[in-house]
């Protein structure tokens, strides 16, 4: 009898409880996760390296960076990040941050470009074109996003980005739409951002490249895309490819006045 | 030759809340690579801090701890401008020392 009053008292108290931890969602508590790993970022170390490699002479040329045109004048590099991609008059095609940094890499250092893209992500060259999109992308921290849609190009690639993003297709028919195109939807504890309007501050392109914690590495948008369709079962999309180019364009104009936060930090 | 660390090192009081982060691989030993070999253990082992030269904060790590480690401790008796200077050392004997000033 004391014993099952006991037992009863103690439930009670247990369920007294309840209520504040329930309240408590799962997403809020990766939130406070996310907030407790925002404080000692990776990503500062790749910052502090792309910088590094932008000033630093560098390749068969033995030249910086530091001429690089990324859309707002040879060597300006803030402010730049949130107008990208865009249309390049010199190469004549549309171009994101990290296939820029590689043409500048090519035209003033003397490396080979088409040797850059085939190599894979976190590896030689390419781990050094991440280092600098992160630190081009931190220099426009906190501004809005801004992209041009001024040129027929511009436009083009908006219209077959969006054609992209619902394009169905591999082994398990998916397209982008079907994680991205509605409100409340998560993979595991993941939420996912809808990505066909604005989805605000930080969210969705205005967060790559982030800091993974899970495998230690550095993504860049281009990887994102990239593993974005390894989970669809596509084939893998080209570094640099006009397709990663025109969804990243949809994405961009859609995020227009969002805040950037990258180099973010994802679990 | 390692990548330099990130280190902050801010004073409220006679309190410095130090934040330090290394980039290091911090292989546990317990990977195996694509053609089924073991990766081989690369950890840090010892970290140590000195303030204006002096030791106050020691620590052994194993493989247990996270690729690029973030660390935050808190520091005694220490004022704006004073140097707080880190130095990790891991298991193949690779060593880094970073110095920053208390802001």
């Amino acid at each position: 009898m004391n014993k099952a009053s006991s037992l009863a008292v103690a439930t009670a108290l247990a369920l007294s409880t309840m209520p504040a931890l329930a309240q408590k969602t799962a997403s809020q508590g990766i939130d406070e996760y996310r907030a407790m790993l925002q404080d000692g970022n990776p990503a500062d170390l790749f910052e502090a390296k792309g910088e590094d490699l932008w000033k630093k002479a560098r390749g068969p040329k033995n030249a910086s960076l530091e001429k690089c045109d990324l859309g707002k004048g040879p060597g300006v590099f803030k402010g730049a990040f949130v107008e990208l991609p865009k249309y390049f008059a010199d190469t004549q095609r549309m171009q994101d941050l990290e296939s820029r940094l590689v043409t500048c890499m090519e035209t003033l250092q003397g490396f080979n470009a088409a040797e850059i893209s085939k190599t894979a992500f976190g590896h030689g060259e390419m781990a050094n074109v991440t280092s600098l999109a992160t630190w081009i992308a931190a220099e426009s921290k906190g501004q809005r996003f801004n992209l041009s849609q001024a040129h027929s190009q511009e436009k083009t690639f908006y219209e077959v980005g969006k054609r992209l993003f619902f394009q169905r297709g591999g082994s398990h028919d998916f397209s982008c739409a079907s994680c991205h195109g509605e409100e409340g939807k998560r993979i595991r504890l993941q939420d996912l951002p809808m990505l066909t309007k604005n989805p605000g501050d930080g969210v969705g392109f205005a967060a790559w490249p982030a800091y993974r914690v899970s495998n230690g590495q550095m993504w860049s948008m281009q990887l994102r895309l990239n593993d974005c369709y390894r989970q669809q079962r596509f084939p893998y999309p080209g570094f640099g490819s006009d397709a990663t180019i025109a969804l990243s364009t949809y994405l961009g104009v859609n995020a227009k006045g969002a805040a950037s936060v990258a180099p973010a930090i994802k679990r | 030759m390692a990548d330099p660390m990130r280190i902050r090192a801010q004073s409220s009081g006679d309190k410095a809340t130090v934040r330090v982060l290394m980039s290091h691989e911090m292989e546990s030993g317990q990977r195996k690579d694509a053609s089924g070999k073991t990766v081989p253990a690369w950890f840090i082992q010892e970290v140590t801090a000195k303030h204006n030269g002096k030791d106050v904060f020691s620590a052994e790590w194993g493989p247990a701890v996270s690729k690029n480690p973030f660390l935050q401790f808190a520091v005694k008796g220490v004022k704006a401008g004073d140097k707080i200077a880190v130095t990790w050392k891991d298991n193949k004997g690779d060593t880094r020392t970073d110095e920053a000033t208390v802001s």
